[in-house]
Formats: structure tokens, C-alpha cells, sequence
């Protein structure tokens, strides 16, 4: 596997990378991803990341569960062997809304969950990319793909520093 | 950060005009004509409930007959009978507003205090609207224990307790509602209702005693001690809330129960409440006062809002598919009055609450957007405060009202009267104090509330 360089930019301070994000992406450079130990509100809009579709997958698995539940309560009560349940009918509408709702639930929540670890890559066999040991402690650190960006590597370097970096390091993998 | 935001000052101070006063006694005063009239007209015989005055007596024996076929399927002697007038209607009507109103104003309590003891800041920013809620509590609660006492309005609204019914000597004597003496007997009753409404309310006024002197003085102690009654006001509530929807609900169809019901109507109370808060906070944010509170706080309310929506569908839901699945006698009458019930009059309110109660707020609230758009969290608001209403009006009006109910002038004008009120009690108490609880330890957290 061919490696991909990366600039790391490392920053102190919470408020100095959100500054940065803005100034570095306002000099036209393209930012692989921001790394933090915790979660910075605002961040994502400041790196231009649009928002998440969870939704769809939500409603698509959502509307499959509701479709299987009605279909699943119809064939084996209604229609394979039906059941008289109380001297009610075979398909009375209130006792299917539990199932309905339960497979519904059940099903856009675990397909949920199986888009967003496909999505991220995340997998028992996956292995992290950690660029700097020190974001689970107390840096913050802005990676940029070379190969991704016009500029050259003295270019973002120097981008990096000027917007309050406090290092600048090369990292292949 | 990302956003800066402009905090405006925390010292703000509402200014409950002589004209807007005058707008809400006004309005009170159409309320209490709308009634004279609409009481008017159904006397004449012009407009009202069919076979009232007059005229269409099969019609009125109809009805008679289809409440007298659910009666008798509860094991209900036919010699009760109806016996509701327009008389009934009306006192019916001033009390299921009292019961509404009353939650409403409960619920700004109940608010503060999970709020307080989650240690949450996000609401902060608005705290003083639901603080300000409890003060129309006591209105409510002195028209209910009127209407309990004075024994011929306990007898329109309790059929439990008409003379004789719980004696095995007398030909009243009802032996399902008999069994049932040992918490529906008068002393009880009326010593129950005061505990509840003098508890909530003595529990309010130190809460907010406590947020005024952290006004003035800015002590932490102050937050600690408004939490310890917060505590207080919890457990209590975790109990009284159950058995002040038996109580004030559930005994006014006497033979039925549901163990669902307290959850039920905490639950319409709640979001009714938070839907309440929600129309305040926005109106006056419209008139530029609380412009501190920010779209994610407003967020954060509309999802409670749609939260509870959902949780009030599941728990109505439950305890319908329960009825249903059983299908016992005794217990389907409920819902038997409620859709098919004296010629179907209550067919309308109960779908009409299931709508604006959980297909409206569903559609309306779920995306982010909307939770973040004043127009449509406004009508949502509307939606969930009417439909709640309707949701009152279906627990409270086959009960009482039996065949005389109905939606017309007198439903509008004793709403009208309630809602101004209401309206001008928790405005004038706004106005009493700063519109931003200003020490909190959380307001700054409150005002940079960002999700």
C-alpha cells in the first residue's frame, strides 16, 4: 500500500485550532480531518463538513421493519393458520401496532448503527490511525493530506505555523 | 468557539403594561358573555345539544338509550340515569379547565425541579417563564375544592357521591362503587386534595424564594437549597401526580379504573405544560424581551415537546390496547361512551385529540429545522395546547356532561375566561422580577448553549 504523507500541525488550545480550521482553509488549503480530546462545539461547520444523513438510512430501515412486521402479523395470523384470538378479527388493527413498531425500532436502529460503522470504517479488525499520541492527553492536531492539496509542503508548513501552531510534523502511513 | 455570541444584559425587567391588563380582563369579560349567551341560546332551544329544550325528545331519548345500554354493561343500575342539564354542562366545563389549568401550572414547577435536580443548565436562560406558571395554581385549586364542596355541584361531577350509594340499605346502594369507599369517602377526598395543592404550592414558593434571593445576593446556597426542594417536590410529585389523575379525573367515571391513567394524564399535563412554556418564551422573545434565549435552547424544549408528544401517544396507546385485548365489559365502556357513546357527540374530541396530540407534533416537530423555526414551533405549541384541551374534554365531559355535551359558545368562553387568567397571573408574576435568573451558576452556560 502506497504510504500518504501528512503535515500535522499541533495546537495547545482549543480555541487556536478553530481559529486555525478558518485561517488554514481560508488560504485555499484542503484539511484531512481535526483530532481532539474531546469534542469541540462548532468544529464540524468551521471544517465545512456537511451534515450527517443519518436519516436516510433511518427511514429506509425504519419503513423495511414496518413493512416485514405487517407483512410478518398478516402471514401467520391472518392468512397461513388463522387464529381467533378473543372473537376478534383475524387481522384487528391496534394488536399489530407493538410488533409494527417494535421491528421498526429495532430494525433503524441496528441499521443505523451498521451504516455508521461502515461508514467510519470501523471494525473489531480495523486499525487506528493515531498521528500524534498526544490528542488523547491535551494537543489538538490538524493533519493535512499532501497528495490532496496543490500547495507544496513548505507552503501548508508554514501555513500551519503562521495561524498558531506551536509544531509542525511529517507523518507517513 | 465558533459562534460568537452577543450576549445581551441579564438585567431585564418585564413591563406587564395597564393596557395589556386591560386586554386580558377584556378578555375574561367575553369569556363569561360567550357563556351567558351560548347558556342562552341552548335554553331557547336555538342552538345546542339536540332534545334539550323542546321539541326533539326522541332524539334525547335516543341518547338516553345508548348511555343507558353502556351502563348496564358496567353492572350500573338504570335508576341513575342521566340527569345532566345545561347546568351540569357548564359546571362541567369549569371543571375541566380547573383540571387543565391546574397541570399547566403544576407543570412549571415540576419543570424547574427535574431540571435542577439533572443539574441541567441548558434552560436557564428561561427559567423564570415555567417559575412563573405556579402562581395561577391557586386559582384552579380554590374553584375545584368550591366545586367539591358545595354538594349539589360534588353531586353533577361524583357520582360516588350521591347519598346512599356506598349503603347496602338503601335502593342506591351500588356494591362495585361500595367496594371502593376505603379512598373514595369524603373526608379522605377532601383532605387529599388540599395536601396536594398546599404541598405543590408551598414547595413553589420556596423554589422561588430562593431563585429571588440568588437574584440579590448571588450565593450558591441558594442553589443548593432551591435543588434540596426540588428533591422534595419530586418525590412528592412521583405520587401525587398518579393520585390527583385518579382523584380528579378517573373518579368521575367511578366503576371504571386503569392503571394507566396516572402516566396518562401526567403525561398530557406535561406536554401540555411544556408546550405552554414554549408559547410564552416565544411571544415574548417576539416582543424582544429573553433574547438570550438562543435556538438551541429552543431546540432543546422542542424536542422535549415532541418527546412527551410521542410518550403521551405510547401510554394512551397502551392502555387502549390493554381495553381491547381483554375486552372486559366494565372496562370497554370507557371507550365505548368516548367513540359510539350518547348518539357519538365524543367521537370528535377523541379523534380530534389523538391528531393534534400525536400525528401533528410528529410531522411538525421531528425535523431539526422545525425545532428551530419560531412559525412552526408556534403552531405546534397551538396544536399541542388545544389538542390536550381535547384530550381534557374527552376524559372529563362523558362523565359528567353525558348527553348535554357539546362544543359550542359555553366551551369557548369558560376557555377564554381560563386562559386569561392564566395569562395575566403568570404575566403580572413575570413582571415581579428580573427576566433572567441572573446569578444561576448556569445562566452563562444557558446563554452559550450551543448544540
Amino acid at each position: 500500500m502506497a504510504h500518504k504523507k501528512y503535515i500535522l500541525g499541533v495546537f495547545d488550545d482549543e480555541e487556536e485550532v478553530m481559529h486555525a480550521v478558518s485561517d488554514v482553509r481560508g488560504q485555499g488549503v484542503k484539511i484531512h480531518e481535526v483530532y481532539s480530546p474531546f469534542p469541540i462545539h462548532g468544529l464540524d461547520q468551521a471544517l465545512g463538513y456537511p451534515r450527517a444523513r443519518m436519516g436516510v438510512p433511518a427511514f429506509l430501515f425504519g419503513i423495511t421493519g414496518t413493512t416485514l412486521a405487517f407483512l410478518l402479523t398478516f402471514w401467520t395470523l391472518g392468512w397461513d393458520w388463522p387464529m381467533n384470538i378473543g372473537g376478534k378479527n383475524f387481522i384487528p388493527f391496534p394488536t399489530n401496532i407493538p410488533i409494527v413498531f417494535e421491528l421498526t425500532v429495532l430494525l433503524a436502529s441496528y441499521g443505523m448503527s451498521f451504516v455508521f460503522f461502515g461508514m467510519e470504517g470501523l471494525s473489531p479488525v480495523a486499525k487506528p490511525v493515531i498521528f500524534d499520541k498526544r490528542i488523547t492527553d491535551d494537543k489538538f492536531v490538524m493533519a493535512i493530506e499532501l497528495s490532496k492539496n496543490s500547495a507544496s509542503e513548505k507552503e501548508i508548513a508554514d501555513a500551519l505555523k503562521g495561524s498558531g501552531a506551536s509544531e509542525v510534523n511529517i507523518k507517513e502511513i | 468557539m465558533a459562534h460568537k455570541h452577543e450576549i445581551t444584559s441579564v438585567e431585564e425587567t418585564f413591563d406587564f403594561s395597564p393596557e395589556l391588563k386591560k386586554k386580558f380582563l377584556i378578555g375574561g369579560v367575553i369569556g363569561l358573555v360567550l357563556i351567558a349567551i351560548g347558556a342562552f341560546l341552548i335554553n331557547a332551544g336555538i342552538w345546542g345539544p339536540e332534545g334539550f329544550a323542546g321539541g326533539a325528545h326522541e332524539a334525547a331519548a335516543h341518547g338516553a338509550e345508548a348511555a343507558g345500554h353502556g351502563a348496564e354493561a358496567a353492572g350500573h343500575g338504570e335508576e341513575h340515569g342521566s340527569g345532566a342539564t345545561l347546568l351540569t354542562r357548564i359546571i362541567a366545563n369549569i371543571w375541566m379547565n380547573s383540571v387543565y389549568f391546574l397541570g399547566i401550572s403544576v407543570i412549571g414547577v415540576f419543570f424547574i425541579s427535574y431540571n435542577y435536580v439533572a443539574k441541567a443548565g441548558w434552560y436557564t436562560s428561561f427559567k423564570r417563564v415555567p417559575e412563573a406558571f405556579p402562581a395561577f395554581m391557586i386559582i384552579p385549586a380554590a374553584i375545584i375544592l368550591v366545586l367539591f364542596l358545595v354538594p349539589s355541584t360534588r353531586h353533577m361531577i361524583m357520582h360516588w357521591t350521591h347519598d346512599g350509594i356506598m349503603d347496602p340499605a338503601s335502593h342506591h346502594y351500588d356494591k362495585i362503587i361500595a367496594s371502593k369507599e376505603w379512598w373514595l369517602n369524603m373526608p379522605f377526598y377532601i383532605v387529599r386534595l388540599v395536601v396536594y395543592f398546599v404541598v405543590w404550592y408551598y414547595l413553589w414558593t420556596q423554589i422561588r424564594k430562593n431563585s429571588l434571593l440568588e437574584d440579590a445576593h448571588g450565593d450558591i446556597e441558594y442553589y443548593h437549597k432551591s435543588r434540596l426542594y426540588a428533591k422534595y417536590f419530586l418525590v412528592f410529585f412521583a405520587v401525587t401526580s398518579s393520585t390527583v389523575a385518579w382523584d380528579l379525573s378517573m373518579a368521575i367515571d367511578t366503576h371504571w379504573f386503569s392503571t394507566m391513567f396516572g402516566w396518562y394524564h401526567l403525561a398530557s399535563w406535561h406536554v401540555a405544560g411544556l408546550a405552554a412554556i414554549m408559547l410564552v418564551v416565544l411571544t415574548l422573545k417576539s416582543k424582544g424581551y429573553l433574547s438570550g434565549v438562543n435556538d438551541s435552547a429552543l431546540q432543546d424544549l422542542g424536542k422535549l415537546m415532541f418527546g412527551f408528544s410521542i410518550f403521551w401517544t405510547y401510554v394512551w396507546f397502551d392502555q387502549y390496547l390493554l381495553i381491547f385485548y381483554a375486552n372486559l365489559p366494565e372496562e370497554t365502556i370507557y371507550f365505548r361512551e368516548r367513540i359510539s357513546g350518547y348518539g357519538g357527540r365524543y367521537f370528535a374530541p377523541f379523534m380530534i385529540s389523538l391528531v393534534l396530540n400525536f400525528i401533528f407534533p410528529l410531522l411538525v416537530l421531528m425535523a431539526r429545522g422545525s425545532k428551530r423555526n419560531y412559525t412552526l414551533l408556534k403552531l405546534a405549541s397551538w396544536a399541542i395546547l388545544i389538542g390536550h384541551w381535547f384530550d381534557f374534554y374527552q376524559m372529563h365531559m362523558p362523565g359528567i356532561a353525558k348527553d348535554q355535551g357539546g362544543i359550542g359558545l359555553i366551551e369557548w368562553g369558560t376557555t377564554a375566561v381560563f386562559v386569561c387568567g392564566f395569562a395575566y397571573v403568570v404575566l403580572n408574576q413575570l413582571s415581579k422580577a428580573n427576566m433572567y435568573a441572573k446569578n444561576h451558576p448556569f445562566i452563562e452556560e444557558s446563554l452559550h448553549h450551543d448544540i
